[in-house]
């Protein structure tokens, strides 16, 4: 029960911190993304220094954490094993690719920019919702890698 | 290529970063998942007993970020959202559905997939970078 709650509590403090992340890094506003994506006006490339910072911290993280045989919390690891490139991964990022281009909002970012409670950040999540639940209902959502390490 | 330098944070764009990178190493430490945003998030719609409720919780912890920005450092981020009413729902339709059919979006693919070296992860994000990058060429550069 109380390695339970310290659990949950743990999932809301690194949602917390990830969505600091996002405010301080400035990937939570849509304009300084379409800034960054915009290559031939004036172009913004701060938002290679998120992902660079972020992959930096990550190839250490994720190089220890292969080493686990579960987590801090004692739960099987649910790290991808897939290696194979099909087409769903291609289209569906191409898709993703296409909405992020529009507005300028991914998930993360949408989500935070709901909690300064943003009507368009409102309007933008619910319809990622229905799009999320129409490929979860139509194409029974993202095929999970049953080998799970 | 001309560069916005009154845009251009690297500093603050440096540690955002970092502060991303550490909360996807507790997550995968602590919890054994990849910390991917549209993952945590499309598992809510499966409505499975006893998988809900730790994703509400990262969540609330992501909504609630901009509260904890204000009131332990006073920071109050702007987001300026320029798209119009047709184009955020046609936006917000298409990252929904093409994150979770492509199995990951800027956070799962993008900031852990790349950091454990997945060609998965490594090909998605460069399809939706790419897609990205012509999506504003085109609405900025193209159309008007």
């Amino acid at each position: 029960m109380m390695r339970k709650s310290v659990g949950l509590l743990s999932q809301y403090l690194i949602g917390v911190l990830f969505g600091l992340g996002l405010l301080v890094s400035g990937m939570s506003n849509p304009e300084k993304v379409l800034g960054f994506l915009d290559l031939a006006g004036a172009w913004d490339p701060s938002l290679i220094f998120v992902m660079g910072g972020a992959v930096l911290v990550g190839l250490v993280a994720f190089y220890l954490a292969k080493k686990r045989t579960q987590s801090f919390f004692g739960d099987a690891l649910q790290i991808p094993t897939r290696r194979d490139i099909d087409k769903r991964l291609v289209i569906g990022s191409l898709l993703f690719g296409l909405g992020w281009g529009i507005a300028g909002f991914c998930p993360g970012p949408a989500l935070v920019a709901l909690g300064t409670g943003h009507i368009k950040a409102l309007v933008f999540v619910l319809a990622m919702l229905v799009g999320m639940a129409a490929c979860e209902w139509f194409f029974s959502g993202n095929k999970r890698t049953p080998a799970l390490k | 290529m001309q560069i916005d330098w009154t845009a251009f944070t690297p500093g603050p764009a440096l540690f955002g970063g970092i502060l991303l990178g550490i909360a996807a190493a507790l997550y995968v430490h602590f919890h054994g998942r990849i910390l991917g945003i549209s993952g945590i998030t499309s598992g809510l719609l499966r409505l499975q007993q006893h998988d809900t409720f730790w994703r509400v919780c990262f969540i609330v912890g992501l909504l609630s970020a901009p509260f904890w920005a204000g009131f332990l450092f006073g920071l109050h981020p702007a987001q300026v959202i320029q798209a119009e009413w047709g184009a955020l729902i046609l936006a917000g339709l298409l990252v929904g559905f093409g994150a979770h059919y492509g199995s990951g979006c800027t956070s799962g693919h993008g900031i852990c997939g790349l950091s454990r070296l997945s060609p998965r992860s490594l090909v998605a994000t460069a399809s939706f970078m790419g897609a990205g990058f012509l999506t504003v060429f085109v609405i900025r550069h193209v159309l008007s």
